[in-house]
């Protein structure tokens, strides 16, 4: 194109080589590569060129990778290669929070201090790295040597303690999730030495495994072993899917009354028909395993311990759906669980589960693996559409939906990992027998993720049903002994409940006359030791930082929380605390009306409900 | 087109276009709201072929570049004729039914293999088949040009070359097809439908062949019309040579820095017995003249119409009080008639409009209530009832023949090289051309300021620089037949080695049209501003102050 990033110069070897490992060499002096007299009379594009757009995100990712960062002169030449103006390419680059468009060190450390970690200590390790690494970075930084580090989001490992993720350029592993984290860990001289987890601490249910549906496989079948997941039941459900047919697929579903996961509860049945019966052509499915919502990490758990049955499921999904190609988009936070999934899609297109003819029945599908680079939003399935085709992760307006014109513009079906993982269940049981688990209007069982004071932080499935009081006596009840003080539900996007709510059974219907929800399945367990304040206030930082600035209620909105919460934690209310959280209840009213995603209209619903408990404002109690 | 003087389509058809073939047009820089139009077509999954010798940035929005050499745009056009012929693409019903003359087309393209093409023009033989085939397989497809057509020696054979293709292929007078060019201004088509051509009447009605139509005029207004065309622009300064042109009333342009050969421009208008010059600003013409009327802005200081590409007319509507001492062009006319002994009254810009109503048919129907309601109307509209035409010459594919009319004829042509020949001593083919945010000689443009404008570069193939020794910025001497000047370099990889590029957007600081010739195509009387032929060297430094103009003539 012909705008340029300033005077970039030429991109550097290194940075070019970053850039072919994933587009292969250019073709000629139009692509980046060398001029030649036949380019001075023709010159090939236009579509076939603007199709490759997609594989923005994974070049950048790769000059990332392999630089540490991206320059000015590698982002002209991923242009350049692209056929994208700059100017579009840098709004990419600089929408993401895992690419570096200054210069950065070779080795930079996320250190979470989101909800969870904090109520375990985050603020501790964050002291302990400025003392070694000196303060926080901020946007600038040294290029290529020595180690930096930032404070993260959420980073899915609540069960943990603590929790890091580590970039290194050029490194093998790149990325590396340190949970439970110690300082000690990195060291400035030599390559960190870093052992990544095995296992899940605390897969657990309330009864014994027999009771345990989507978490069955975990630690009892070997996550590298195709083999291994065969002889645990693997590929049933897709032989039992090809069997009744796609039509029959979505039947089983229907009839269990399975709702999606991911916290607007629409039935997936009646989302697979929609795509399934979509005249347009292709049609495309995709695994959103962009789990970025604090405090949640039951996604991460399941494609690291159970990865086969994620790409069964999203194979069977394709199958219904009519697609020939299905995407996973995983966030980039989640190394290990990548890793497992790549491995795992490629053992399975080995044996012939994935690529042409699979189980010799004429259906051909294939899945690609897509990370994120750090983009809460992206978590939202347009926003998610929108990376996957190498855009800034921003929502769109709905309608349409994306089973009517989702990805490239073509019906699509998205489903995160765990309703993915139901929808195996669903088949192993049958539609019936899934909607007899649970409630009327809540079937199946349902995973949630417990963190902050109780005993047993971990993954646990439960039947919907269930209450508060029950999910926290399986975690070992409060750690301590401590006296509850709140619960937040669903995540940042959720909302505080109080003890008044342990008896509430857990389904989709009774939290919402409560005005909570499900959301992501978080229960996050606050005593009356954890600054509840601090929480909403870390709640509030986060959705300033994510907001993505589309909609002014949201992106405006985000600040004002912000600086609100800030006046009351430090007892400066502006007027008065009930003017002040007045104010909070307007600016929760335009972000709910006037946002187009779900970002907006939840980013104020956490604070509004520590106000109406009394957790946050004039009257709230200090912490003893 | 087939008599018509206007492009067959409108810009929606663009829209829903299957092909899109930009021929010696930078849209996206010199007609951005068409290529908005463009775009959308392109996003619907139309594909785009650009013909143009510099790889534009229109030409990085198509899915296959051309990359001519400056005036092989007939051989081109012979060769994709020649091969839809012989690969059995021509829409044979059509070219039976609507069309003359397809033997003497059909055996004069038979010199145009694709070899020879790919000779001429330099790109790729495969190429070539590729268009053809692609432009005549396509259902509906747009065929549009600018400048990089018309400004040549032989205008109007390039034209014709392009009109023969869409008579080949059918791709004329259906909803999608059509012949497209491109107008510079808002109102380039409506001062050519006013008659502000030499040989025609207001409405494209022949002054010389038109009886009928000179009648209508010789009543209305009460005298002979003179019995032969005028002269056209390049004709008027052919004259002023020679002593037969001695005075000159100029409304509204810019010759002194809009024609080729400045140096010859300014002193054959410098030499007039009288010179009027008409305008808003005080331009370099102006400042020849012997009397300067200033007149209003016609966008927004006077009532009016305007035409675009699309022959659409439309209401523009007074908005402001014209400065102290402006004068609309009506009232100057106005009253330049009553000092010379005639009162035409005070006639208002609806008065002048229903007047011409009644002269040109084809906008016979349009009153200004109708352009108003309907949103402009897009001529020929002969009565009030009739709504305008989105597109021109459906009839052709009318199976009765009575409806159908004349039919539209080939019209075989020869490639002929630019006249400005390439040699030893001017090795490299400087082509002229827009940026985006400025317009012909800066007068309306350089009044305001744009992020991106950059001062006035030659543009070069970074290999010719290098070979020159010269870096971005150098200055460098520019040299042509007629006369030299200094630039500063700017590298430009849309531009192959041996081909070079300027804009006329900043004549005070670089007089491009110093180095351009001024032959002319006989047939439309347009210069030759796309093809001269140069040297360039490194300038010495001691010129006082930046580029300048150095008008000396080369005898």
């Amino acid at each position: 194109m012909d705008l340029r990033l300033g005077v970039a110069g030429e991109a550097t070897a290194q940075e070019q080589a970053a850039v072919t490992s994933v587009l292969g060499p250019a073709e000629g002096g139009w692509d980046g590569g060398q001029r030649t007299a036949a380019d001075g009379h023709a010159a090939f594009g236009g579509h076939a060129a603007r199709a490759r757009r997609h594989l923005l995100l994974p070049v950048l990712h790769a000059v990332q990778e392999q630089i540490g960062w991206i320059s000015p002169a590698a982002l002209d030449y991923v242009c350049a290669r692209l056929t994208i103006p700059p100017a579009e390419a840098y709004g990419v680059a600089s929408f993401y929070a895992m690419f570096s468009t200054r210069p950065a060190p070779s080795t930079v450390v996320h250190v979470c201090d989101d909800i969870a970690c904090q109520v375990a200590g985050a603020e501790r390790l964050c002291e302990q790295m400025e003392h070694r690494f000196g303060a926080e970075r901020t946007e600038t930084g040294a290029n290529g040597a020595g180690v930096a580090w930032q404070r993260s989001p959420c980073l899915g490992q609540c069960d943990r303690g603590s929790a890091a993720l580590v970039q290194r350029a050029g490194g093998d592993p790149a990325r590396i999730a340190l949970a439970p984290f110690e300082p000690g860990q990195i060291r400035p001289s030599v390559s960190p030495a870093l052992a990544p987890h095995d296992g899940p601490l605390v897969p657990q249910a309330t009864g014994d495994r027999a009771s345990l549906r989507l978490l069955r496989r975990i630690g009892q079948a070997d996550p590298h072993s195709l083999g291994s997941y065969r002889a645990a039941g693997g590929y049933e459900a897709l032989r039992q899917a090809m069997s009744v047919g796609p039509q029959g697929v979505i039947r089983e579903l229907k009839d269990a009354g399975l709702l999606g996961r991911g916290g607007a509860a629409f039935p997936t049945g009646v989302k697979w028909e929609a795509v399934a019966t979509h005249p347009v052509r292709p049609h495309y499915v995709v695994c959103n395993a962009d789990e970025s919502e604090p405090g949640t990490f039951k996604d991460r758990v399941l494609m690291e311990e159970d990865p086969y049955a994620v790409i069964e499921a999203i194979t069977i999904m394709g199958y219904a759906c009519g697609a020939e190609q299905g995407y996973l988009y995983i966030r980039g936070e989640y190394p290990l669980a990548e890793a497992r999934l790549r491995h795992a899609a490629a053992q399975a297109r080995g044996y012939g589960f994935l690529g042409e003819g699979i189980m010799r029945a004429g259906f051909a599908f294939d899945i690609e693996v897509r990370r994120g680079a750090g983009a809460y939003i992206a978590g939202e399935e347009t926003a998610l559409v929108n990376s996957i085709e190498g855009k800034r992760a921003e929502p769109r307006n709905k309608p349409p939906f994306p089973a009517q014109s989702g990805l490239f513009g073509k019906p699509t079906a998205i489903n995160n990992v765990e309703t993915l993982l139901s929808v195996i269940e669903v088949l192993r049981i049958g539609g019936p027998a899934f909607a007899q688990i649970g409630t009327a209007s809540s079937t199946g069982t349902r995973l949630f993720c417990l963190s902050g004071r109780v005993e047993r932080p971990g993954l646990y499935e439960h039947e919907f049903g269930i209450t508060l009081r029950q999910v926290i006596d399986a975690a070992g009840g409060m750690r301590d002994g401590r006296p509850l003080r709140a619960v937040l539900l669903g995540g940042a996007a959720g909302s505080f409940v109080g003890p008044d709510a342990l008896d509430v059974p857990l389904t989709f219907e009774a939290l919402r006359t409560i005005g909570a929800t499900l959301g992501s399945g978080v229960v996050f367990v606050l005593d009356d030791t954890v600054d509840v304040s601090a929480i909403v206030a870390r709640i509030a930082r986060f959705f300033r930082d994510e907001s993505c600035g589309q909609c002014v209620p949201c992106r405006v909105g985000t600040v004002r929380q912000e600086e609100l919460l800030g006046r009351l934690a430090r007892g400066a209310p502006l007027g008065s605390a009930e003017r002040e959280l007045a104010l909070l209840d307007d600016i929760a009213a335009v972000a709910r009306d006037a946002s187009i995603c779900g970002l907006g209209q939840t980013a104020v619903s956490a604070a509004i409900s520590a106000a109406r408990l009394g957790l946050i404002g004039a009257d709230r109690e200090e912490p003893t | 087109m087939f008599g018509a003087g206007g492009g067959t389509s409108s810009y929606r058809e663009a829209e829903d276009a299957d092909l899109i073939v930009l021929w010696g047009s930078n849209a996206r820089e010199a007609h951005p709201i068409f290529f908005h139009h463009v775009l959308r077509g392109i996003r619907r999954g139309a594909r785009m072929y650009c013909v143009d010798p510099r790889r534009t940035t229109s030409a990085q929005w198509a899915d296959a570049w051309l990359g001519i050499h400056v005036g092989s745009d007939i051989s081109l056009a012979n060769a994709i004729g020649r091969e839809i012929i012989r690969a059995g693409l021509v829409n044979e019903e059509f070219v039976r039914r609507a069309t003359t003359g397809f033997d003497a087309y059909a055996s004069a393209v038979e010199d145009y293999p694709l070899e020879r093409a790919e000779r001429d023009t330099g790109v790729p033989a495969a190429l070539i088949r590729q268009l053809a085939h692609d432009y005549a397989r396509a259902d509906r497809a747009q065929l549009c040009w600018t400048l990089g057509i018309t400004e040549h020696h032989n205008a109007a054979d390039n034209v014709f070359a392009l009109i023969n293709l869409a008579l080949l292929a059918g791709h004329v007078g259906r909803y999608g097809s059509g012949l497209v060019p491109l107008r510079g201004q808002n109102n380039v088509q409506g001062g050519g439908d006013m008659g502000a051509i030499p040989n025609k009447l207001t409405g494209f009605q022949d002054i010389e062949t038109n009886m009928q139509a000179r009648a209508r005029f010789e009543a209305e207004y009460g005298v002979a019309l003179p019995p032969k065309r005028g002269m056209h622009l390049s004709q008027m300064f052919e004259a002023m040579e020679t002593g037969d042109l001695t005075a000159c009333y100029i409304v509204g342009e810019n010759p002194v820095r809009s024609e080729a050969d400045t140096g010859r421009a300014r002193k054959l208008l410098g030499g007039l017995a009288h010179l009027v010059v008409q305008d808003m600003f005080l331009t370099d013409t102006a400042a020849l003249a012997d009397v300067v009327l200033p007149a209003t802005a016609t966008w927004c200081e006077a009532e009016g119409t305007v035409t675009s590409s699309e022959r659409r007319v439309q209401r523009v509507r007074k908005a402001l009080e014209p400065p102290a001492g402006a004068r609309d062009d009506i009232e100057i006319i106005c009253e330049l008639a009553r000092r010379l002994g005639r009162d035409w009254g005070h006639p208002s810009a609806e008065d002048i409009w229903n007047e011409l109503r009644g002269l040109s048919p084809m906008h016979a129907g349009m009153s200004y209530r109708r352009l108003e309601e309907l949103g402009g109307i897009q001529w020929p509209c002969p009565d009030e009832q009739h709504p305008g035409e989105m597109f021109l010459h459906a009839r052709l594919w009318e199976t009765d023949p009575a409806r159908r009319g004349a039919p539209a004829p080939f019209t075989p042509v020869e490639q002929e090289p630019p006249l400005d020949e390439l040699s030893e001593e001017f090795p490299i083919r400087l082509t002229t051309g827009r940026r985006l945010d400025s317009f012909n000689t800066g007068v309306q443009s350089g009044q305001y300021n744009t992020p991106i404008r950059r001062p006035e570069t030659l543009n070069m193939a970074p290999e010719d620089a290098a070979r020159l020794g010269l870096a971005e910025g150098d200055l460098a001497r520019v040299s042509s037949r007629r006369g030299s000047l200094d630039a500063p370099v700017h590298l430009d990889d849309s531009l192959r080695p041996g081909l070079a590029f300027m804009t006329l957007h900043f004549p005070e600081q670089v007089a491009t049209n110093v180095l351009t010739l001024d032959a002319w195509d006989p047939k439309s009387g347009t210069a030759e501003f796309k093809a001269t032929a140069i040297r360039v060297g490194r300038a010495e430094m001691l010129t006082s102050g930046g580029g300048s103009e150095r008008a000396e003539v080369i005898p």
